[in-house]
């Protein structure tokens, strides 16, 4: 009797402690959205700032008491647009070449590269961007510097190649075979079986792919940071034109800011966040939308 | 008359890596006329079948001796494999429509091969969905999705996309060991009407599905045909006491 009870109580406490752990992550984005929220939307609510010039705004002058974000949000929507429009067909290629082209022994190196790719740290991307890209950049820029829109979208692509190419891989890979051997047994060749029967069948799961490299691009901070130019003010006209994207500026200031400058240094974050949350949203649902079918 | 040979295989075996599938396999098989290949699970008849339209080649591993002649040409030799698979097509076990609507299932074959006139196009696949019996179900859901058909309404749509290549062979995997007795017996009716235009082989487990449809019958053991001859010879008086235990089910 005794023993059963010692045993029950046992497994209680082991419960327990699984539900603390598994409490730690969602207590984590509990704790951070509560804290970016609470102190991004402050500046506002205590009208110490109107929200209207801080979204519309297009120069960011802390000594001016001017904090505009707009031509942040520009410079984080046409970087993550450009290296999206650049790194997902290479991605999507690589990830066709490894899963339906290259022998297994070629195959298994490339995907070891990328898997490779994944683990640099950000701030190495940062360096070989500012040390080859950005000279390269300089070379046919009509502007006096090479850090840029064109810069950063180079960078991004090449980051969000491991996110595409590894989810891609695994949807092309999970197309049932009978589809293909259905494509052949009509005469088609392998290019028309890939293009027309695998990679639409595989399309939901590659979107996955492609939204998670959105996320990627758009929260990329460190690497950016290296490469794009951080200007106080000014939308980009041209892909020449430096950018400032919304994680950077939180970066570089956030170590000595404070009062209002600190707070919309929040805010930022908070618009980033809302960006971010809405990508997830998106993938949530893609992936329910998946399953459902 | 004698009919004209379609394919004709001489001594063929085939290996997967060291393990033998085939030994050893000469056959004649006619034009416009229905083959069945029978015997029991593993025998070599889905892979013998694949030879045919060169299927294997998708196989790592596969090796092959002997001779295949289609029209008297070595089809392992100088040809083309995709105008092979147009001349050879292939409906498999399980109906494997893609996921697209039923119009470009039909239409997916003759697009690879550079049709692009919608007009011709719509004809195409009128024409092989009332070949397939199919037309009078589907007329008005062409745009839908091929996957929210019946099982045995994709296995006729399969036959439609294979028809529509206007092939001068079709293969076909145990079509029916998927399907209920009612869609069964569709794709039976359809079979007999077809043998008209095409040849078919057919690979079958029923032994009376078999008799029903085919004109030859081969049964496999272990990778070799023991018996090839007319069907109704193969079922009522065969040479071998093998292929009597077999059709009589004492095999085994
Ligand atoms: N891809 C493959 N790799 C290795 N061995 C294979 C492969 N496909 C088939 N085999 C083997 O070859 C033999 C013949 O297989 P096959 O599929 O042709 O048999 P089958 O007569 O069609 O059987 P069933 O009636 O069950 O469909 C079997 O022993 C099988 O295990
Ligand atoms: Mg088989």
């Amino acid at each position: 009797m005794e023993a059963i009870k010692r045993k029950k109580r046992k497994e209680k406490i082991v419960e327990i402690i699984f539900l603390i752990c598994a409490s730690v992550a969602v207590l984590s984005v509990l704790a951070i959205t509560f804290f970016v929220f609470y102190n991004g939307l402050a500046p506002f609510v205590t009208n110490s700032y109107p929200l209207w010039n801080f979204l519309s705004g297009v120069e960011w002058r802390p000594d001016s008491n001017l904090y505009g974000i707009f031509y942040m949000i520009v410079g984080s929507v046409f970087a993550t647009f450009g290296a999206i429009l650049i790194g997902v067909p290479i991605a999507i290629l690589t990830a066709v070449f490894i899963s339906e082209m290259a022998s297994s022994r070629i195959g298994k190196a490339i995907r070891f590269a990328v898997e490779l790719l994944a683990g640099i740290p950000s701030v190495l991307y940062g360096i070989f961007g500012l040390g080859i890209i950005v000279p390269y950049v300089l070379k046919i820029s009509p502007f006096a510097q090479g850090e840029s829109l064109l810069a950063t979208i180079f960078v991004l692509a090449i980051m969000i190649l491991p996110t595409v190419v590894s989810i891609a891989e695994t949807s092309i890979a999970a197309v049932p075979k009978e589809y293909r051997e259905g494509s052949y047994a009509l005469g088609a060749s392998k290019v028309q079986t890939i293009f027309r029967v695998v990679l639409p069948a595989g399309r939901s799961g590659i979107m996955t792919g492609v939204i998670l490299g959105i996320g990627r691009a758009i929260g990329e901070t460190m690497a950016v940071m290296l490469v794009c130019g951080n200007p106080i003010a000014g939308i980009p006209t041209s892909i020449f034109s430096q950018i400032r994207p919304l994680t950077t500026n939180i970066a570089l200031e956030m170590g000595y800011a404070s009062g209002v400058h600190q707070q919309l240094l929040y805010s930022t974050g908070v618009i980033l966040f809302i960006f971010i949350m809405i990508i997830n949203f998106t993938v949530n649902k893609l992936v329910k939308q998946k399953v459902g079918s | 008359m004698d009919k004209k040979i379609k394919f004709n295989t001489k001594n063929l075996d085939l290996f997967y890596g060291d393990f033998q599938a085939l030994k050893s396999i000469n056959m004649e098989i006619g034009e416009k006329e229905v083959t069945a290949f029978i015997g029991p699970s593993g025998c070599g008849k889905s892979t013998f079948l694949r030879c045919l339209n060169r299927m294997n080649d998708l196989i790592d591993g596969v090796t092959i001796k002997g001779e295949i002649l289609f029209d008297e040409k070595d089809i392992n030799g100088d040809i083309d494999v995709i105008n092979l698979r147009t001349r050879v097509g292939m409906v498999f076990q399980k109906p494997n429509p893609f996921p697209m609507s039923i119009y470009e299932n039909i239409a997916y074959g003759p697009k690879c091969q550079g049709m692009k006139d919608k007009t011709q196009l719509d004809t195409l696949v009128k024409e092989s969905l009332v070949k397939a019996a199919l037309w009078e179900e589907v007329k008005d859901r062409l745009n839908k999705s091929a996957l929210g058909l019946s099982g045995g309404q994709q296995q006729r749509l399969c036959i439609a996309r294979t028809i529509a290549m206007n092939p001068e062979v079709i293969l076909m995997d145990e079509p029916t060991s998927a399907l209920d007795p009612i869609a069964t017996a569709k794709i039976e009716d359809l079979m007999s009407s077809l043998k008209k235009d095409f040849t078919i082989i057919i690979v079958t487990h029923s032994m009376q599905q078999a008799g029903r449809i085919s004109d030859k019958t081969a049964f496999f053991l272990m990778g070799e045909v023991i018996e090839f001859n007319e069907t109704p010879i193969i079922f009522t008086n065969p040479n071998d006491k093998r292929t009597e235990d077999y059709i009589t089910g004492r095999f085994g």
